[in-house]
């Protein structure tokens, strides 16, 4: 299991839907119109895979810190 | 109210407007939005039917109420919901919040995701090209709604969804009570609405005799029997149906909308027409342009005080967010009431904001792109085979658009 989670928005593919900083307030917030994660390296929570699942766009993208598996979106 | 609340309680609330402002004319935006996010972006309105509610007029205010995290819609059912309705109706997503909202949301929107969609796309198109292929057969002039505009957006969901293609003529009449404000009586919503959940209700049973099939509608019900606690069998029911029922009404709405638009501007058409490669930005122009809502519907509840647009909203009380009125301000898109189809900075609000995006809005867009290509370029004497004044526009529904759309090319 791992202890932390480094999380990515692509901002070229990010449409600004705000749909993450309305999952996960407390770890996506929207920066002139694009959505960017409060903290890059955070502990894990299910509420941030949801979110990355919820893009339509798959701009969000969750890691192992450690070792760069990726977490979310699934497939 | 005494004096010493009044003072109190400082701000400023207008006189209620009645709303929507005006009977909706075709495709024209009230001017009253405009006058309104000059000189008073936060409104009171008063709706047919529920209570009072602020109507918030400018892009950045829109999008506050439709994003922020302090407003949400799971209040309304236990309020008596400012609405074009004169029963209440709940919409399942759409009458909840994060988490709740969430764990619904997340189940569908994988299949909705702009790759998943994109790889529907040569299925879309060659249905739009045989649908198309048909109409010329039976030649001009032929109604676009009937024999383009409907069927493209139900053969495209029936296939993602798992729906039999057959049942189109019985479910698309059923599909009209989900749009419906006064078109149809209370009664007859409802019943289509049981109709509607009675028929996806077969489908799943379906799918649980045989197991194993990979349309959406095998995947939801997999979700459920795997983990009860993912969806109740309601829940199930009533996302599929509103995933058939939305998944095509609105871009059915939209395809003939968008070609109206096309040939009222004869100048951006013939420049759509020399550059096909600009479908994508057409298509995101026309969905800013086009006021598809008539006014305003699903308000959403401040769950604290919060300040929007100069107006302080107190806890509990609804606020409306006009889309089309978002998308004709001026502070974002430079002279907004001009269709440019060649628009660079477009963050439109077409499909809404916050967690209730339109959840089928990548698709849309696909649907919308095939569709607008496919005319353009294959038919390029487009024109509309009655005068305009003999088009008939939708009434009583909760989205503008044509009855019907008699073409020649």
């Amino acid at each position: 299991m791992s202890t932390a989670w480094r999380i990515g928005v692509d901002s070229r593919r990010c449409i600004g839907t705000s749909i993450c900083a309305g999952t996960a307030p407390e770890h996506f917030r929207l920066v002139d119109g694009l959505s960017a994660p409060l903290a890059d390296v955070v502990a894990p929570a299910e509420v941030i895979i949801d979110a990355a699942d919820s893009c339509p766009v798959e701009a969000i993208t969750v890691r192992d810190a450690a070792d760069d598996r990726l977490i979310a979106p699934e497939e | 109210m005494t004096e010493s609340a009044q003072t109190a309680d400082s701000r400023v609330v207008p006189p209620a407007r009645p709303y929507p402002f005006s009977v909706p004319d075709r495709l024209v935006v009230d001017p009253t939005y405009g006058e309104l996010r000059e000189n008073e972006p936060m409104t009171r309105v008063k709706l047919p039917y529920g209570e009072e509610a602020w109507l918030a007029t400018r892009y950045e205010d829109v999008r506050t109420v439709l994003g922020d995290v302090r407003f949400g819609r799971a209040p309304a059912v236990q309020r008596d919901e400012p609405r074009l309705t004169p029963r209440q109706q709940y919409s399942g997503m759409l009458t909840m919040d994060p988490p709740d909202h969430t764990r619904l949301r997340r189940l569908v929107a994988k299949a909705f995701t702009a790759r998943r969609v994109e790889a529907l796309r040569p299925r879309a198109q060659e249905i739009a090209d045989a649908l198309v292929d048909d109409m010329v057969r039976i030649g001009p002039p032929a109604d676009l709604v009937e024999h383009v505009a409907t069927p493209l957006p139900i053969q495209v969901i029936c296939e993602l969804l798992g729906v039999p293609y057959a049942d189109r003529d019985r479910f698309h009449l059923w599909s009209e009570a989900i749009v419906s404000t006064t078109s149809l009586p209370p009664e007859t919503i409802q019943e289509y609405l049981n109709n509607l959940w009675g028929y996806i209700g077969d489908l799943v049973a379906e799918r649980r005799r045989e197991p194993g099939i990979d349309d959406l509608l095998g995947v939801l019900v997999r979700a459920r029997d795997e983990n009860q606690d993912r969806l109740s069998e309601t829940e199930l029911v009533e996302l599929a149906a509103g995933l058939l029922a939305a998944g095509h009404e609105t871009t059915v709405t939209q395809v003939p909308n968008f070609v109206y638009v096309l040939l009222n501007n004869p100048d951006q058409l013939a420049r759509l027409r020399a550059d096909p490669s600009l479908v994508p930005a057409a298509v995101e122009e026309l969905l800013r342009y086009v006021p598809l809502g008539v006014g305003s519907s699903f308000a959403r509840y401040a769950k604290e005080d919060v300040e929007v647009g100069g107006v302080l909203v107190r806890a509990g009380e609804p606020v409306l967010g006009s889309l089309s009125s978002a998308n004709r301000d001026g502070a974002v898109f430079a002279d907004p009431d001009r269709l440019d189809l060649g628009r660079e900075q477009n963050p439109h609000l077409g499909f809404g904001h916050g967690v209730h995006h339109c959840v089928g809005a990548q698709l849309a867009r696909m649907e919308l792109q095939v569709a607008v290509a496919t005319l353009v370029t294959r038919l390029p004497g487009l024109r509309l085979a009655v005068p305009e004044a003999e088009l008939q526009w939708k009434r009583g529904m909760l989205v503008r658009g044509l009855l019907g759309m008699p073409v020649a090319w």
